[in-house]
């Protein structure tokens, strides 16, 4: 063998077992079985297909990618060999699973709940185990193949028709979603009678998406270079103007946007809302002031029960206030309590801190649970009757028009965030941050410091409480669990911690996308899981990280550093 | 009047009692150094003047007003700050930006302006560097930064614990350069050191500091001649 055979073997045979160790973990879990039936384009291939084979694919595409500049064949002949190569698991599965115990049955099924005998004919292909063992082989290999050929298509080709495939499958993997919120009336029922099946896509429907997203990026890529072109050419004035133009048409957006998603996406949206109020408020105090904070679900419960005692209508309520009249006592209930808990964790850092404010959060939703309470808050039974908002006889009950007071809450918390990130406040939790000890010899009063740092963000998840307890009418203290907490510091992780725009993609991926996959409901947090591991390792910063994460997490690249040096914080 | 004055402080942290009743004075204009062994307490000695550390016992004293009760963040406004020991910038911002933040408590912004020039003067390194992310700055650049930062202050008194640390010889000699420099523009100096034949040939005066004590106070010539202090301090025979 001369240095011409560059392809490299071991790889190959690693990244090969790797995919069919995934596709094994699909099938052992459940998921690759409980989808076979879920279409994403009607009879002809379903998500446990995907689950099954898209490893395959994804592989031979890698594969292709780490030995691009090598021959043709070669770069095929590596594709195919991992399509081969990742289907020895699955076969590994099919033989395993032969075995059975005295009774007939799965012997491997008493470990393995989800090896059912469903699942084997699924991977045999509904043949012997031998024959099934070949038919597997053979499509993981051309599947492998096929991966490879995508890769080495031109990408004037290999785009669009990525582009394509993958609106396809979104398409028919949110195809209930789309028929539910579009499907039902006007010229959406013909269209949808056109398009879809009860579960996924129809063929017609599927050409039609391919065509219409594969066509749109041929056309945007023919025209990219040229609109790239003119707008390097615009005058700072004109640019000025397309970029007033571009935040006119988002206000726009934002304001129809009810109209566009109708009932049941508006309550989505609704939801995603409540948690970008928290992300931000969060955010400033993790991400602007470095205080890890894990009891951060305790201010949204005072928001919502102070929301809850002022305003109700049941016994409960005391106050009698309207919502709008509750709103800012509600809010302040919640930067109260952020200050009290503030005060005795001033001298705690780091972990010390976490558990204690882990802590609190536990003893409020306790508190709200307790019988000692019940009397005023309700206990287990929760508050009742609590009335929507009103200006004018106008009632927000519909998550239509709640939307609107949501929006104008996330409106004015991204807003305070904003000028606070720049501002002196924001200059002094920046360096508390980086260094308490030194922010100290500089001058800074720590004490004031932290305390607006907890207050502020207290203030945020209060104002999210309160808005929550009056689109539900009734609270509960199991609204109020430590969940909540993880998932409001998950989502602005995964967006980028200490970025605004981050906390807001945190929330749409982290409650948005669950909420539109329901079906996924009990794989949800392995699903979490697994997007959190594959966060830290490909892009620890998050979605749209701050300058300031990027800088840290780059230190060792001086290319990076060099180019974000150059810019300003974000 | 002594510019500081320090008067018999006894700093503990919990129970270990870290200084016995320590007393020290600066005049307006002098470079003092403190000098002892690893762990006599000279780090104590200066965060207890910032305020970052509060004495149980014994009182300080600038210009004459006694500050030993107050927070970290007002002894800063009245004049008084440090380059901590170990060159504790902040890593993650520029250079620039860690200037900047030296300028905290201060709100006149023509003079922070010819402060910033006035550093880079003082260590053109920096002005180089301007835009660097402080992490990836070396150890010299950051101890030069480190100061720098503190000079962003406007102190009167400028506090420099251990500045020569893990720095090359031709580096140190530089370093005391600037300290002598600063001085002369009108900085009154308390320099923390370990290397004491460096630390005399600036200062005017010298404390030496042993397990939480002052052991000797003296000129600097003088306790360059001492005895004790050449055994001990020094090196020599
Ligand atoms: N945070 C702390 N908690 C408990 N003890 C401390 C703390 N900081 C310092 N000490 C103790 O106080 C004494 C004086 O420490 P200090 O840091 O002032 O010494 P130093 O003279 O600056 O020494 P070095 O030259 O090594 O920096 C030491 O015995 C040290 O162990
Ligand atoms: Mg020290």
């Amino acid at each position: 063998m001369g240095t011409q055979t560059r392809l490299d073997w071991g790889a190959t045979v690693r990244l090969g077992l790797l995919a069919g160790v995934v596709a094994l973990s699909l099938s052992l879990i459940g998921m690759v079985e409980r989808f076979s039936e879920r279409d994403i384009i009607g009879g002809v291939f379903s998500l446990g297909q995907v689950f099954l084979f898209g490893a395959a694919i994804g592989g031979g595409y890698l594969a292709a990618r780490r030995s691009a500049g090598e021959e043709l064949g070669r770069v095929l002949l590596g594709g195919l060999a991992l399509g081969l190569i990742s289907s020895l698991p699955l076969i590994l599965l099919l033989v395993a699973g032969g075995l059975t115990d005295a009774e007939g049955g799965i012997l491997l099924r008493r470990f393995l709940i989800n090896v059912s005998p469903g699942l084997l004919k699924l991977l045999a292909f509904g043949q012997g185990q031998i024959a099934g063992s070949l038919i597997l082989a053979a499509v993981t290999g051309v599947l492998g193949l096929v991966g490879a050929g995508v890769y080495l298509l031109p990408p004037r080709l290999g785009r669009p028709l990525l582009v394509g495939l993958i609106s396809v499958f979104l398409i028919g993997l949110l195809s209930e979603i789309i028929i539910l919120a579009w499907g039902n009336r006007g010229i959406g029922l013909i269209i949808r009678r056109f398009m879809f099946a009860a579960r996924g896509l129809l063929v017609p429907g599927a050409c039609l998406v391919f065509l219409v997203a594969a066509g749109s990026n041929v056309a945007w890529s023919g025209q990219q270079e040229r609109v790239e072109q003119r707008l390097s050419t615009l005058g700072p004035e004109q640019q000025q103007r397309l970029r007033r133009g571009m935040i006119a048409l988002g206000v726009l957006l934002l304001l129809v946007l009810p109209f566009i998603l109708r009932t049941y996406l508006s309550e989505v949206i609704d939801n995603i809302g409540l948690y970008i109020l928290m992300g931000l408020g969060l955010n400033i105090v993790v991400g602007f002031a470095g205080l890890l904070d894990l009891g951060y679900v305790a201010f949204f419960a005072i928001g919502a029960y102070a929301m809850g005692v002022l305003t109700s209508h049941s016994d409960l309520g005391v106050g009698g206030l309207s919502f709008w009249a509750a709103l800012p006592f509600a809010v302040l209930a919640a930067v109260a309590a952020g200050i009290i808990l503030g005060i005795p964790v001033l001298r705690m850092r780091g972990d010390y801190l976490a558990i204690v404010t882990l802590g609190f959060g536990e003893i409020i939703r306790i508190l709200a649970l307790s019988d000692f309470l019940a009397p005023y808050i309700g206990g287990a039974q929760g508050i009742l009757l609590i009335p929507k908002a009103r200006i004018l006889g106008f009632e927000f009950v519909r998550p239509e028009s709640l939307y609107y007071v949501i929006l104008l809450a996330c409106l004015l918390a991204v807003f305070v965030s904003w000028r606070l990130r720049d501002s002196r406040l924001g200059r002094q939790w920046m360096a508390m941050r980086e260094d308490e000890d030194v922010a100290e010899a500089m001058g800074i009063n720590l004490v004031k410091t932290k305390l607006l740092a907890f207050a502020i963000g207290a203030g945020f998840s209060g104002l999210s409480g309160a808005i929550f307890a009056s689109k539900l009418s009734s609270i509960f203290p199991h609204s109020f669990q430590l969940l909540v907490s993880i998932n409001v510091l998950c989502l602005i992780i995964v967006g980028g911690i200490g970025s605004l725009p981050g906390a807001m993609v945190g929330a749409l991926i982290l409650v948005g996308l669950p909420e539109l996959l329901r079906e996924f409901a009990e794989y949800r947090f392995m699903m979490y899981g697994a997007l959190l591991i594959v966060m830290m390792l490909v892009r620890p910063e998050g979605f749209w990280p701050s300058a300031i994460h990027k800088r840290e997490l780059h230190m060792e690249e001086p290319e990076a550093l060099a180019h974000l040096a150059a810019g300003q914080t974000g | 009047m002594a510019l500081l004055e320090v008067n018999g402080i006894h700093t503990y942290y919990g129970a270990i009692h870290a200084l016995k009743g320590i007393s020290v004075s600066v005049d307006e204009g002098e470079i003092v150094t403190l000098i002892g062994a690893n762990g006599a307490g000279k780090s104590t000695t200066i965060n207890t003047i910032c305020g970052i550390l509060h004495p149980a016992q014994g009182e300080i004293y600038l210009e004459g007003e006694a500050i030993h009760e107050l927070p970290a963040h007002e002894i800063v406004m009245r004049g008084v700050s440090q380059a901590p020991e170990g060159r504790r910038v902040f890593g993650r911002l520029t250079v620039t930006e860690n200037l900047e933040m030296g300028a905290y408590a201060r709100s006149d912004n023509n003079g922070i302006r010819r402060d910033m020039e006035r550093v880079f003067t003082l260590f053109p390194r920096l002005e180089e560097r301007s835009k660097q992310v402080a992490g990836t700055l070396s150890g010299g650049e950051q101890q030069m930064l480190s100061m720098g930062r503190a000079l962003m202050a406007s102190p009167r008194l400028l506090l420099l614990d251990e500045p020569s640390m893990g720095l090359a010889p031709i580096l140190v000699e530089a370093i005391f350069d600037t300290i002598r420099e600063i001085n002369a523009r009108g900085t009154t100096v308390l320099l923390v050191e370990q290397n004491a034949l460096m630390a005399f040939s600036v200062a005017n005066r010298g404390y030496v500091l042993q397990t939480g004590e002052i052991q000797l106070a003296d000129t600097a010539e003088a306790l360059r001649q001492n005895d004790e202090v050449r055994k001990l301090y020094l090196g020599e025979a």
